[in-house]
């Protein structure tokens, strides 16, 4: 999928939002194709929500283009675009049933009574909340009324359907229910999709692609799978998923000399030089733990200093036996640290492969 | 599959983008506009008429601010400024926490009785203000059955101003507290508790902080309405000068219409001040409320619900007795000498001030006032708070919709006699005419209103309207389908306060009203310069008696709204 | 500014309301007159019907106020004056209202019947003409007196004994005539020195000062207060509805001012406005003045009131109207300065 082809439903180009000296978004580009469910991933404050709006028209950017299905919206209030939408308060009408709030679009169509009532049945239907067309909002639960809400927004067959942080409200087990619900009805309709969230689990379920952002810039843009397995920066690294940062120092024969002990990274690290101070990535779950060094190039020891029992894997703390101190962490299968009896003061061996190890210029951690 | 963040080189100098204005929202600005106009001819210009003779001498010439100085320079002028603000503020600091507690206690508390009190508490607002004068100087006077309870000090000065004052302005501080706890967030409440938050914890933490805007709001309130009103120093206010009562005899003592306008200059002054407070409160408030929000279901607890009960008893039965006191003083033949208890007071056609003609031209006043001022001052604050851009617009019609409060009613009246009988105003035809009575008595008391429906509107999704836009449904049938009918409580209040305080009003219509137009307010106070204060007590009861009634008839209203709609009230 | 388009306005609604009046038919083309009063309502109804008895083309409207708010409210409207004509409001109202060129000149027929001193005679025809005179007296509650063992004052020096400290109240000449005609009188009797050491006597016998002045002797009518100095009408009016009050006309000499009434200058009914004024001097009308009032503007008409003071006509002072409405503001401003300086009581 390339991002910027010319094929692309939403076009979003340098698009830049002030609200007074404050930015809320710098520059930002992106495409969306027609079909994809795409996912803004970020902490609060990111820009997230304001780069929804703008699409929305709600809050129109200061500078910058879109286009929606070829046409340039940029400048078009809500009621002029094409958009079903979300919000994370659901905003339901109390006053009107489940039926007239999902009809509320279609009433002003001048589409037919019956015809209207055909299309509710059938929006209700699809997320399955036929048996509660007559009862008002505050009947029903908070699943509930977010489903409602979601084919509210669907009524109208909208061209695009914006998602802001819906699941946020719900609680944990509802949350991954409705999750699954609402991809699998996305794919179904196949409207193209924008849901804002702070949720990375959210995002990495759910999403064709993930726009990690960060204080209004983009930092990637990516399939769920290579936002994990090849974030582009540390911040990206750090916010989805968990990984270690060791600080390190660059060594002449592209190697990296970090915590006291020399390690190899894979991947293009040509840009660096000798003596370049940097910071190595590595997520606990790819570092690899024996009981010895079993003859393995690079591999070093280390001493457990703290075991973490997290269910269904362990989470160690581990500092090189002759490093300098700095520590990392280390997954383990409940498995596999049974086999190496870990405990705290263990002294075990490690290996962090090269294909895993992501090498960053230093102090582009924060 | 990895692209980085689409970079194609960006233009040097990307224009600013220029969100196209709708045909919704210019239909929205022309209102707002059309709104703004009403309240700059209606409040605006009439107060220019008069305050520009602040700096003009009595034949029209300019004269800088000598007014001012003359002012600055007579010390029984100068005085009353500290005397004003020292009554204001002890009645705000007696009337806002006692209207807090008791707007507590009717929603948050499971107290016995609540839709009894909260009856109780809109007595004063049903009152002319001539009965609780009467009220006060028939228990506290030299003659009073209870005098003996200010040991030997004197109702007449401050004592009685603030007593006064307190009661006529704890339904309005109240009514803006109530609305503000109304609708009140059950989670924040569960959160708390389940923190295993003290209850005075979770005051102090959950409901204090959640109403800071009424709380506010309702300090200016009170302090407004405290520093113009003139009824109660006028009558209790014996020695003790203020300000308000300083004008009165300016313009109706000494007909100095150019001292009485800088007079009006200075007590608009503290006006503005609160009301710039106010903003700057405001400023720093967000959104509390969302939808998600669950109405609070208060729990039983039977000490606080005891001692709320307790203490709504003792503040209802102080307004119960100024209305007992009041209707007593209609039935009494001649009080103190001969107290047995006659009818023939209420027998108007006998009297004089237009009799019963003048009572049901006070109904309709309040009848046109209580269906104009309120589909005014709802859309305009509906404008205020969700219509798009036009931020300048919105903040101008904001600070108008301020601006009455800070006028006091007699200022108010003159300057309508300024502006439109000035010979020329293309609107010189209102004049003597009950349609510039209603003009008059909606512009008067706009802005608690106005700041009444704010606060209901402030409590609404600011989502609706968003989609509302995405479903292409137009602005307006959303606000007739939605905003109106979830806003239908706040909307009956505020039909309510203005049909009761047209009632009951006179300061400003007594410049005003015609031959035609005669009312039972302006009829109240010529019975009572005749002499005739039982009759005077009488055809204010009988004010009281209608206003209860129309407040009854708006309770059985609400209820049947609510109770036809409760389910999406409800749990 | 421009009166001829604005009368031209008027002329159309008035025709406009007159073809609509006529279409009626049964309606009769009676002249409506826009009569601004400030003499008690209820006394209105029946000075109404005397004077529509005797010209039933005329239809009285009233706007009634008291003194102060009436006269603000005309001054008010001096630019486009409303009323038709002036009636029954304080002879110094109208001096001051004729400051602003508020009246035209009409002498009504037979106001020379009238007493000189009740009417304008500075100006030929007359601008204002006097009805009758409300007369300043001492309300003085008997059950109260004893209460507190205070003798019945006598003159206004017995007011500064201070037996009576506390016990008396007054009208603030600053926001009411009585008040102001109370001072005047004070000063036109004993010279601007003394009058003013007996005022500060006063003051610190005085109680308080209230905003209205027939208020002093509506709260003696209460026992709010034991003395109220106001005027006799209202003394004798409550005293009618038993009130236990003595009226007393202080010996040395009593302020008084007028009910009077002027024509308004732009007046669109003329002639109604005359008729009224013409009624207003007849002896008729003297004899229904006479009703409530003692002293009346027609000499030989005036019976004794029930409760008024007896002889209070002959202690009434020379009231130089002129002097008083050029000094009033001066007065006013002395009397605020002395007086009204400070929101505690000086004793």
């Amino acid at each position: 999928m390339d991002g910027t082809g010319g094929g692309a439903y939403l076009r979003i180009r340098h698009l830049t939002k002030k609200f007074g000296d404050f930015v809320a978004l710098r520059d930002v580009s992106l495409d969306v194709h027609e079909g994809e469910f795409v996912c803004f991933l970020g902490p609060s404050g990111c820009g997230k929500t304001t780069l929804l709006r703008a699409i929305a028209g709600l809050d129109i950017q200061t500078v910058g283009t879109i286009h929606q299905a070829g046409v340039d919206i940029s400048s078009l209030p809500p009621s002029e675009r094409d958009f079903g939408i979300v919000f994370q308060s659901y905003a339901l009408f109390p006053n009107l049933t489940v039926a007239r709030n999902v009809g509320y679009g279609l009433e002003s169509q001048k589409m037919a009574r019956a015809e209207i009532d055909k299309r509710v049945s059938e929006l209700l239907g699809l997320v399955d909340l036929d048996d509660q067309r007559d009862k008002y909002p505050a009947q029903l639960s908070g699943g509930q009324q977010q489903r409602v809400a979601l084919a509210r927004a669907l009524a109208t067959s909208p061209g695009l359907l914006l998602l802001d942080e819906p699941l946020s409200a719900l609680d944990a087990k509802v949350r991954v229910h409705l999750r699954q619900e609402i991809k699998q009805l996305q794919e179904k309709i196949g409207v193209t999709t924008i849901m804002v969230t702070h949720d990375q689990e959210e995002a990495l379920a759910m999403a064709d692609r993930i726009v990690v952002m960060n204080q209004g810039f983009i930092e990637q843009i990516s399939t769920p799978n290579d936002v994990y397995a090849k974030p582009v920066s540390p911040f990206v690294a750090e916010f989805i998923g968990t990984t270690n940062f060791i600080d390190g120092v660059m060594t002449a024969d592209g190697r990296i000399s970090a915590a006291g002990v020399t390690i190899e990274a894979g991947g293009d690290n040509t840009a660096f030089t000798a003596g370049d101070k940097v910071t190595i990535c590595v997520r606990p779950e790819d570092v690899l733990v024996t009981e010895t060094a079993d003859g393995r190039n690079g591999s070093f020891e280390v001493t457990v200093s703290d075991v973490e029992f997290l269910g269904s894997f362990h989470r160690c703390h581990v500092t090189p036996t002759r490093g300098n101190g700095t520590g990392f962490m280390a997954d383990l299968s409940a498995n596999h640290a049974r086999n190496l009896r870990l405990e705290e003061g263990r002294t075990l061996n490690v290996l962090l492969p090269p294909a895993f190890v992501r090498v960053y210029a230093s102090g582009e951690t924060e | 599959m990895t692209d980085s963040a689409a970079t194609t080189t960006a233009p040097a100098s990307a224009p600013t983008i220029k969100p196209k204005v709708s045909s919704e929202d210019w239909i929205m600005r022309a209102v707002l506009v059309g709104i703004a106009l009403y309240l700059i001819v209606s409040i605006l210009l009439p107060l220019y008429a008069i305050l520009s003779k602040s700096f003009k001498d009595v034949d029209g010439a300019f004269v800088g601010v000598a007014n001012y100085a003359k002012f600055f320079s007579t010390p029984a002028l100068f005085w009353s400024i500290q005397n004003s603000l020292t009554v204001t503020l002890i009645c705000c600091v007696i009337v806002v926490p006692v209207a807090f507690l008791y707007a507590y206690a009717l929603t948050r508390t499971c107290m016995p009785f609540k839709g009894f009190f909260k009856g109780v508490a809109l007595i004063p607002i049903l009152m002319p203000s001539l009965l609780p004068a009467i009220a006060l100087v028939y228990l506290f006077g030299n003659q009073g059955l209870i005098k003996s309870w200010l040991f030997g000090y004197e109702i007449y000065g401050p004592i009685g101003i603030v007593m006064g004052e307190s009661f006529y302005v704890f339904p309005h501080v109240l009514t803006i507290l109530l609305i503000s706890m109304a609708n009140s967030d059950a989670r924040l409440y569960e959160a708390s508790t389940a923190l295993g938050a003290s209850r005075i914890k979770t005051f102090f933490t959950v409901t204090l902080p959640s109403v800071r805007y009424g709380l506010v709001s309702a300090f200016f309130v009170c302090f407004t309405l405290v520093i113009t009103d003139f009824g109660v120093p006028k009558v209790v206010g014996g020695k003790y000068n203020v300000l308000a009562t300083d004008i009165y005899k300016q313009v109706i003592g000494r007909q100095d219409f150019e001292m009485g306008a800088v007079v009006s200059m200075v007590l608009l002054l503290p006006a503005v001040l609160a009301f710039a407070a106010d903003r700057v409160v405001q400023r720093k408030q967000v959104a509390l409320l969302s939808a998600r929000a669950v109405p609070f279901q208060p729990q039983r607890n039977p000490a606080t619900d005891g001692l709320m009960f307790a203490f709504c008893g003792v503040v209802g039965f102080i307004l119960i007795s100024i209305l007992g006191v009041a209707a007593f003083a209609s039935f009494a033949k001649f009080w103190p000498y001969d107290l047995s208890l006659v009818l023939n007071h209420y027998n108007f056609d006998l009297m004089d001030g237009g009799g019963w003609d003048s009572y049901f031209n006070s109904i309709e006043l309040a009848a046109w006032t209580a269906v104009i001022g309120t589909a005014l001052v709802f859309t305009g604050a509906y404008l205020v708070e969700k219509s798009n851009g036009f931020l300048a617009g919105r903040a101008g019609l904001q600070l108008l919709c301020m601006v009455p409060m800070a006028v006091p009613g007699l200022v108010l009246g003159l300057a309508y006699v300024f502006f439109f009988n000035a010979p020329g105003n293309p609107l010189g035809f209102l004049y003597h005419t009950m349609p510039i009575l209603v003009i008059c008595t909606v512009t008067h008391f706009y802005t608690v209103a106005h700041l009444t429906a704010v606060t209901a509107l402030k409590q609404m999704d600011a989502e609706f309207e968003a989609v509302s836009a995405s479903l292409k449904v137009p602005f307006y049938r959303t606000f007739f389908r939605i905003t109106v009918p979830v806003c239908l409580p706040a909307i009956l209040d505020i039909s309510m306060y203005l049909f009761v305080n047209a009632m009951t009003t006179v300061s400003a219509v007594v410049f005003l009203y015609s031959p035609d137009t005669s009312l039972a307010s302006v009829a109240i106070l010529n019975m009572d310069d005749a002499g005739d204060i039982a009759p005077a007590a009488a055809m204010g009861m009988m004010i009281v008696i209608t206003a209860a009634a129309v407040r009854l008839l708006h309770a059985i209203l609400t209820r049947g709204i609510l109770a036809r709609t409760q389910a999406w009230r409800k749990r | 500014m421009k009166p001829k388009l604005v009368s031209k306005f008027s002329l159309g609604i008035a025709a406009t309301m007159a073809a609509v009046m006529m279409s009626a038919g049964v309606v009769q083309a009676k002249t409506d007159l826009l009569v601004y009063t400030a003499v008690e309502a209820d006394e209105l109804k029946k000075f109404k019907k005397a004077f529509e008895a005797d010209y039933p083309d005329v239809n009285i409207k009233w706007v009634r106020d008291s003194t102060g708010i009436i006269t603000s409210k005309l001054l008010a409207e001096k630019e486009n004056p409303k009323a038709d004509i002036v009636w029954g409001v304080a002879a110094t109202s109208l001096l001051l209202l004729s400051e602003h060129n508020y009246f035209q000149g009409y002498a009504p027929k037979g106001v020379e019947k009238l007493d000189k001193k009740y009417y304008d005679t500075k100006n030929n025809p007359p601008l204002w003409v006097g009805q009758r005179a409300w007369i300043a007296s001492i309300c003085f509650n008997t059950v109260e007196g004893k209460k507190n063992s205070l003798p019945m004052p006598q003159t206004w020096n017995d007011l500064t004994k201070p037996v009576y400290k506390g016990h008396v109240i007054m009208p603030n000449p600053n926001s009411s005539g009585t008040g102001f005609l109370d001072v005047s009188s004070w000063i036109q009797m004993k010279g601007e020195k003394k009058a003013w050491a007996y005022m500060d006597a006063l003051h610190t016998n005085i109680a308080r000062y209230t905003h209205s002045g027939s208020k002093p002797c509506k709260l003696a009518a209460k026992g709010e207060i034991p003395i109220g100095v106001s005027f006799a009408y209202r003394g004798a009016k409550s005293k009618n509805q038993g009130a236990p009050l003595e009226v007393i006309a202080p010996a040395e000499g009593v302020g008084w001012d007028l009910e009077a009434f002027g024509i308004v200058r732009n007046t669109k009914n003329l002639e109604a406005a005359r008729a009224l004024a013409d009624w207003s001097v007849t002896e008729k009308a003297n004899k229904i003045y006479n009703e409530e009032y003692a002293v009346v503007a027609m000499p030989g008409v005036a019976k004794p009131v029930k409760n008024f003071p007896p002889g209070i006509e002959s202690k009434m002072i020379k009231n130089d109207f002129q002097w008083a409405a050029a000094n009033r503001i001066r007065i006013l401003d002395e009397w605020r300065k002395r007086y009204d300086g400070k929101s505690e009581p000086k004793s």
